[in-house]
């Protein structure tokens, strides 16, 4: 069964009028609709204000969404009583950026790591003393680590910290966002490496957020690729990042660092910056910065359709202009996201 | 010929309050660099990278020195010179672009206020042709409508805009010597291109030589002749980009490269480099790498590595590249 069904996610911000008026909505996610199945991991990669870090606030139900549908394990979240949420909440923990803003500086690791298994378990002092050496062994500290302070540890160690408590009541979902941005480049691959050993061994899903694109590609089974608010491309990793489609990933990744200096990439011009959220462009929110940019492309929105193995939201692959309102995209999603295509990659 | 700039056994150390603590910050570096090239520093945080930067501009903070060493730029020691002179020398002839241009700017004066600034106290020009000047370098870093952001001010330009305005802020002078640091780490991927691009132009226009100190490799991969690997204080290795990249003779360097995920990889798994990088108020005996190197042997506990020439123009302070 698939894990998490996000469908048709929006998340509106109003913005209050200043003193000088204005006012408006924030439109952070228009839209989004991806599935995550178990075992696995979606990379979400964009740039600033694309809405990656509003969907990932939305999974872990820090925010409600104005509209759309979250069915984890085929229950929609909304149709759930209290206990049910409960369950969900326990089924999805995160790992932030900065571990040294998301520990609590004042308790010790082992208080730390074993504060959701208190929360939500009734279990005695030594069981929870157990658990938390276990933890720490999962992790790859040391047993003593758990009677230490968290400014006792380096950056790497304490994201170890952070995973540990993840994992403390065994979720199926864990959310990254940009776990190893904090970190130095020489302890980022220890922890990517952990967490996909993790992965292996617990059979988690990650929705990975980053705009690291090599470490997305790295880590992620399926890429979503998103640009001010809206999914314009999402299939397999190693093709998104290797033969991209739409001209947003085509410049995003064309514009990747090289890992060598003889690395050649195609040149894919991408003129100005972002446009605000506020008043994102009419039709195709890319057109103002697309090179391939066509009359249509400022009238209509491009829909989402399967193309060369994933889905792109881009007139260049939309079948015929004025086709009646688009239909498809539950059907395709559901074919993309089969299992035959989701565990075909290796990352 | 004398390089353009060039660094002679330059250590630099910080020392705490009563003198109990002393780290020695930048230790024993010496490379050159001559007109128009670009050079690459590389490090983790705490590596030394920044303070080395400092120190070649002499704007180190009160609890640093320049303990011993020459910067020799265009033959003159700037360790010796005083701070008047400096003054003269910064932003004239070496230019800094640092990370956060939020940072570097005023945000109560207009962008053609503090792009006019340094023409006028540099230059003596008056404030019509300082303000016309402005808006040329405007143009020359692409920004849009260049008249009417003149009378701007910072908040209202978005950040790859603010890094634009620090690079013809860098660049109105006409320097000899650019130094960035981390430019472009707080842009997003594609306005990170724009400006490495933009970077580039200038160098070629101008023949501006550049030291980039960054953590990428990535960056340093596109835009730099030579590297210079930093570890704990020391260099621990400087060659040309493709020499580093293809034969890195430093186990230090080697494993850097070896960690970063690339895009088109089918590697199943990266090699992790294990331990964290030293603290500089302890650091390990002998090499400082040594209790992390895959490679290491007896001799690496205890002797402090030399400085080995490897093949022309590069050069590792390894034990094993001295076989």
């Amino acid at each position: 069964m698939t894990l998490l069904e996000v469908d048709n996610l929006v998340k509106h911000f109003p913005v209050k009028g200043g003193l000088f008026g204005g006012g408006g909505v924030v439109r952070a996610v228009d839209g989004v609709s991806f599935r995550i199945e178990p075992g696995h991991t979606v990379g979400v990669v964009g740039e600033s204000g694309c809405g990656k870090t509003t969907t990932a606030k939305v999974v872990l139900g820090l925010e409600a969404p104005t509209s759309g549908t979250l069915r984890f394990e085929g229950a929609d979240l909304q149709t759930l009583d209290a206990a049910g949420r409960r369950r969900y909440r326990r089924s999805v923990q995160a790992v932030f950026q900065d571990p040294f803003a998301s520990l609590n500086p004042r308790m010790r690791v082992g208080a730390i790591i074993t504060e959701p298994l208190v929360v939500h378990e009734q279990l005695g002092r030594g069981q929870v003393r157990e658990h938390g050496l276990r933890l720490l062994d999962l992790v790859g500290l040391p047993e003593r680590s758990i009677d230490l302070f968290p400014h006792e540890f380096s950056g790497g160690q304490r994201q170890r910290i952070a995973i540990a408590r993840a994992l403390a009541l065994e979720p199926k979902l864990i959310v990254l966002d940009e776990p190893v941005s904090a970190l130095d480049v020489s302890i980022r691959a220890q922890i990517l490496n952990l967490l996909r050993d993790l992965q292996a061994r617990l059979g988690l899903a990650y929705l990975f957020i980053t705009h690291d694109l090599a470490a997305v590609a790295y880590m992620s089974h399926t890429v979503a690729v998103m640009y001010l608010g809206k999914l314009v491309e999402f299939g397999p990793a190693r093709a998104v990042a290797t033969e991209p489609q739409h001209p947003y990933t085509r410049a995003l990744f064309a514009a990747a660092l090289p890992s060598h200096p003889d690395e050649r990439r195609e040149d894919v011009p991408l003129a100005g910056e972002v446009p605000s959220p506020l008043a994102p462009p009419p039709g195709c929110r890319f057109h103002t910065r697309c090179s391939a940019v066509m009359e249509r492309c400022s009238r209509e929105e491009p829909p989402l359709v399967h193309t060369d193995g994933r889905l792109v939201a881009c007139h260049l692959y939309s079948p015929t202009p004025g086709a009646g309102p688009w239909q498809p995209q539950r059907a395709a999603l559901g074919s993309l996201t089969s299992p035959s295509f989701t565990t075909g990659g290796n990352p | 010929m004398t390089p353009l700039l060039e660094l002679d056994h330059l250590t630099t150390r910080y020392v705490s309050a009563r003198g109990a603590r002393v780290v020695e910050a930048v230790s024993d570096i010496s490379f050159r660099l001559e007109a128009g090239e670009t050079l690459g520093i590389v490090g983790e945080s705490g590596s030394g990278k920044t303070t080395l930067a400092l120190s070649i501009m002499r704007l180190l903070p009160p609890a640093a020195r320049i303990a011993s060493g020459a910067v020799r730029f265009e033959g003159e020691d700037l360790v010796t010179k005083s701070d008047r002179e400096m003054r003269r020398l910064r932003g004239k002839r070496i230019a800094m672009i640092l990370q956060d241009p939020m940072a570097s700017l005023n945000p109560l004066f207009t962008v053609g206020d503090q792009v006019a600034e340094s023409l006028r106290v540099h230059e003596g020009a008056s404030r019509r042709t300082a303000w016309s000047r402005a808006r040329e370098l405007l143009t020359a870093v692409k920004i849009p409508a260049p008249e009417a952001r003149v009378r701007e001010y910072p908040h209202q330009l978005s950040g790859g805009m603010r890094q634009r305005i620090v690079g013809a802020i860098a660049i109105s002078c006409e320097p000899r010597l650019l130094i960035a640091d981390e430019p472009t780490t707080s842009l997003d991927v594609t306005i990170q291109a724009q400006y490495l691009n933009l970077l580039r132009e200038l160098q070629r226009e101008h023949g501006l030589a550049l030291i980039f100190i960054t953590h990428n490799l990535g960056i340093v991969a596109r835009m730099c002749d030579r590297v210079a690997v930093m570890y704990a204080g020391r260099l621990v290795e400087i060659g040309p980009v493709r020499r580093i990249f293809d034969s890195p003779a430093h186990p230090y360097t080697r494993a850097l490269l070896e960690s970063i995920p690339r895009l088109a990889d089918s590697r199943a798994r990266l090699t992790a480099i294990d331990g964290q990088p030293p603290d500089l108020a302890a650091l390990p005996t002998g090499c400082a790498f040594h209790p992390r190197c895959p490679k290491v042997e007896d001799r690496c506990r205890r002797e402090v590595p030399t400085d080995v020439t490897v093949a022309e123009d590069h050069r590792a302070r390894c034990w094993l590249a001295a076989r």
